[in-house]
């Protein structure tokens, strides 16, 4: 009895030093998977999982945050995250909406620089009481300069289908009835 | 006389040979002048040339109206004369129907040429030659679109070992090409002649399908007459050996791999209409204005035209004569081609065939079935593709594996369909997902650089704040030090030696600030103050 | 030498692990979706499970029978496995995060994985010795990596397939592995030409 206890003991108390002197040896900074999810996710920086941008986000969800948090990443980006993570598949928990760029009523606006300060990706041009403008090639339709506007001149506009991104649509024939 | 190789796979076609016969039996037309010309800007692969007209304007033949916004772009000109009386998103000749940026030009009945400066093409250096087939807007004619001036680049950089000319034209109706090699053979070859001093390939190899053999006679005429040594090779007719990988196969045995362009195997294709528009740009300064087409299928009078860039399908339809129970027309072959969406769609330099369609001539698509992985597709793919498998991953969307099967190697030329006894349409699914993989690309992309500008924002806001912190640590300092000196010889005078700094540093801001008032609001015309004027208006808070 | 290919041949194919033992079956569950991660699984399986059978023949032989505390083996086996797997883990990621990359996520999975555990048992089960025990070790962690990377393949295929709603994912692969669970307990008929 008294051997076996000695036994588990010893061999418990080794194992555990072994463990314990490469947990400092072997230590490696930062977490591979940060990467993945940040990768996945649609780098919008537009803060709805309520989270200030999209790097937190990905620390979050490798904390054990929900993956279901990111309307602009849409259902597929919940799936991918899902697959990446081997989480279930959740329906996102706010509602998807088609992509959008901000543009700013320029008749309006009073060069505020409200809504530069706002933009994370520095997606506005414009200058202290002069006319400000959205690079909409860059904008990612994040709705963060939309609030900060004291004058209300910026709306989001859905980005219309246009020649140069339109898809081919899935084929749906009629399957030859059997039975 | 080289021998010919075969490439794998391709089809014959079950359509009869009158399919073909039929408008190639009348020369090309010239087309009336159309009462409305939409020319739309964005015509080949590449760049969206931008504008160099207005609303309003007068144009004449031959001005241009795009100019090639860069390197891989072509520029767009005025087929005729007249007015342009828009320039606006009219609908392209595209399968989704959406618009493109177009300029509409009335004719004025004249046909007035700009004024032409001759050239002499001898005289030119090989960079010049590249500028007028840019400036003067040469594309691939074959279908493909894409810039000629840019793929006669690759003898820089490549030593060339074949020039091959396509006059194949493997699709059923289309004759356009060989009526044009009948007919002008003489500038083909002229233009062949252009592209083989851009290249120095060693040899020319012009390859036309076995069934046009007028084509073949009238072709070796020419190159004979303008004493050169090209070689006009007959090819045999099976589809698709007009698509330029397949020719390239026949013609010379090599195989262009995968991840490779043709001309780093020391060969470049052109097509016979792109030749025959170069020697016309650079031996008389035209640009390219019209195109020759084939108005065939289910019509009363199928024959070839030479139609105006920009003429609306509607104003062409008195040339063809539809039968009565036409229901649609595609552009392009039977087997690439598209429904056009609709009647206003314009003639582009892609259209090679405008056939009508009707229920009999095109019967529906039989209901697709499921595949039973016969493997005929694989047989009948030019590409050695594996088409069932390919359809396997893009019906379930899983587009990598797709991409790892070669999806992009795909030439859509529609053998799989063709052949498949489930009549599954095949080259739709690759469509879509070729599609779906841009747009993930696109997206990818847009990510990337969104992420990118957000580190960079964020590194430059903390750097800001570290400066603002050591700055104001700085003064507190200096202030610290400056009160320690005060203190110790005038201490009563301290708060009026404080009063006195402020003042002056608040006189030293309003000086400067005077001095960098923004320079663009100083001498401003009048109407530009009125303008502003009025924004103020606007800014004034709402009561 | 003989005797090394029947050890080999028994535990990859006529007693496969998974498929005839039905051992390790969450791995082959839940790391089979794609092709990549079976084949990093079963690289990381056939590491861990070769170094698991040593140190265990070596604990049991050198501690636990000589102590006659052979009633620990399933507890003392467990801890060192999941020893080994955590050391050779943090090894990985240091000395190589390539190998991580495509090791590192599977590895903790290990720990859990009966079929690691079942190994050394068997060995003790069987009397094998020490090379033996190794050679029966190596063999059905190679087994386990085969059926895991056809599973994986034949899923990928599935995922295209017009399943009935009923049966869409886990359910037509339990039913998947059952067929293939079926096939592999043919190889029982090489027995015959022993």
């Amino acid at each position: 009895m008294l051997s076996a206890i000695l036994i588990m003991a010893l061999g418990a108390v080794v194992l555990g030093a072994a463990l314990g002197y490469a947990a400092i040896r072997f230590r490696v900074e930062g977490n591979p998977l940060v990467e993945k999810i940040d990768a996945i996710l649609p780098q919008t920086q537009c803060g709805q999982c309520g989270y200030p941008g999209c790097k937190p986000y990905a620390e979050a969800i490798a904390e054990g945050e929900e993956i279901n948090r990111c309307p602009p990443g849409g259902q597929e980006g919940v799936t991918k995250l899902a697959d990446l993570l081997g989480r279930e598949v959740k329906p996102l928990d706010i509602e998807e909406r088609p992509k959008q760029t901000a543009c700013i009523d320029e008749q309006r606006c009073i060069g505020c620089t409200l809504c530069i300060q706002a933009c994370p990706v520095d997606a506005i041009v414009g200058a202290a009481r002069q006319m400000h403008t959205v690079v909409s090639t860059l904008c990612t339709g994040c709705e963060l300069c939309v609030t900060p506007c004291p004058v209300e001149c910026i709306r989001m506009e859905t980005i219309h289908e246009k020649i140069d991104n339109w898809k081919w649509k899935y084929p749906v024939f009629e399957m030859k009835r059997v039975a | 006389m080289s021998p010919l190789f075969k490439f794998k796979g391709g089809v014959k076609p079950r359509t009869p040979t009158t399919h073909k016969t039929a408008s190639a039996q009348a020369p090309i037309g010239i087309a009336p002048l159309p009462s409305i010309l939409v020319v739309p800007l964005h015509q080949s692969i590449g760049g969206h040339p931008r504008p160099l007209v207005a609303a309003g304007e007068i144009v004449k033949k031959g001005q241009r109206i795009g100019a090639a916004d860069k390197w891989v772009s072509s520029a767009v000109h005025a087929p005729t004369s007249g007015t342009v009386l828009a320039v606006e998103e009219r609908l392209a000749a595209h399968p989704s129907g959406l618009p493109t940026l177009s300029v509409v030009i009335e004719p004025d009945g004249q046909d007035e040429w700009i004024e032409l400066e001759p050239i002499d093409p001898n005289a030119l250096t090989p960079e010049r030659v590249r500028e007028i087939l840019r400036d003067s807007g040469v594309v691939g004619l074959g279908g493909a679109v894409f810039p000629s001036h840019v793929k006669t680049e690759a003898a820089r950089s490549m030593l060339m070992k074949e020039l091959v000319i396509n006059g194949a034209e493997c699709e059923p109706f289309m004759t356009c090409d060989d009526l044009l090699m009948r007919e002008r053979a003489e500038g083909i070859a002229r233009g062949v002649a252009i592209f083989r001093d851009l290249l120095q390939p060693e040899r020319v190899l012009i390859g036309i399908e076995d069934n046009k053999p007028e084509a073949i006679n009238a072709m070796r005429v020419a190159v004979k007459a303008v004493g050169e040594v090209f070689s006009v090779v007959p090819v045999p007719t099976r589809y698709p050996a007009g698509g330029a990988k397949q020719l390239i196969r026949v013609l010379t045995g090599k195989e262009i791999p995968a991840d490779r362009r043709s001309p780093e195997m020391g060969v470049q294709c052109f097509n016979v209409g792109t030749a025959y528009t170069a020697w016309r740009a650079v031996a008389f300064g035209e640009p390219v204005l019209s195109r020759i087409v084939t108005l065939t299928g289910n019509v009363e009078q199928p024959r070839n035209w030479e139609i105006l860039l920009g003429t609306p399908l509607k104003e062409i339809l008195p040339l063809m004569r539809p039968k009565a129970d036409t229901n649609r027309y595609l552009m392009g072959g039977p087997m690439m081609g598209f429904e056009l969406p609709s009647l206003e769609a314009p003639i582009v330099k892609a259209s090679n065939c405008i056939i009508a369609s009707s229920p009999a001539l095109f019967p529906p698509p039989p209901p697709e079935m499921p595949c039973i992985r016969c493997t005929s597709c694989a047989q009948a793919c030019p590409h050695e593709l594996q088409p069932f498998e390919l359809y396997w991953f893009a019906r379930s969307r899983n587009f990598g594996k797709t991409q790892e099967y070669k999806l992009f190697d795909c030439i859509e030329c529609g053998c799989c369909s063709y052949v498949c006894p489930s009549h599954i349409p095949l080259v739709q699914y690759f469509r879509y997902a070729k599609s779906e993989i841009w747009s993930r690309e696109r997206d990818k992309k847009n990510a990337d650089t969104a992420k990118a500008r957000f580190e960079f924002r964020n590194a430059r806001e903390e750097r800001d704040k570290a400066e603002k912190a050591e700055r104001l640590a700085r003064a507190v300092a200096a202030k610290a030090a400056e009160q320690k000196a005060a203190s110790a010889d005038a201490p009563t005078d301290a708060e009026a030696a404080k009063k006195a700094a402020i003042a002056a540093a608040m006189e030293r801001a309003r000086a400067q600030q005077e001095n960098v008032q923004p320079r663009n609001t100083d001498d401003l015309t009048a109407a530009q103050r009125e303008e502003i004027a009025e924004i103020d208006k606007h800014r004034a808070p709402p009561q | 030498m003989l005797h090394y290919l029947f050890i080999v041949i028994g535990a990859v194919l006529v007693n496969n692990i998974v498929l005839v033992r039905i051992l390790g079956l969450c791995p082959f569950m839940g790391v089979s979706k794609k092709l990549e991660t079976a084949f990093g699984m079963g690289a990381a399986t056939t590491f861990v499970l070769t170094l698991a059978t040593g140190a265990s023949y070596v604990i049991d032989h050198l501690l636990l029978t000589p102590l006659g505390l052979e009633y620990l083996r399933m507890i003392s086996f467990i801890i060192t496995i999941a020893a080994i797997v955590q050391l050779t883990e943090m090894i990985i990621q240091k000395s190589s995060p390539v190998l991580y990359q495509v090791l590192g996520i599977y590895l903790p999975l290990i720990t859990t994985n009966c079929a690691v555990l079942g190994v050394p048992l068997l060995n003790v089960s069987n009397g094998y010795n020490f090379f033996e025990s190794l050679v029966f070790g190596a063999s059905n962690a190679i087994g386990f990596s085969l059926v895991l990377v056809l599973f994986a393949g034949i899923r990928e295929r599935v995922e295209g397939a017009d399943v009935p709603t009923p049966f869409r994912g886990v359910s037509i692969a339990m039913i998947t592995a059952g067929l293939m669970s079926l096939a592999f307990m043919g190889f029982a008929g090489l027995d015959k030409y022993r």
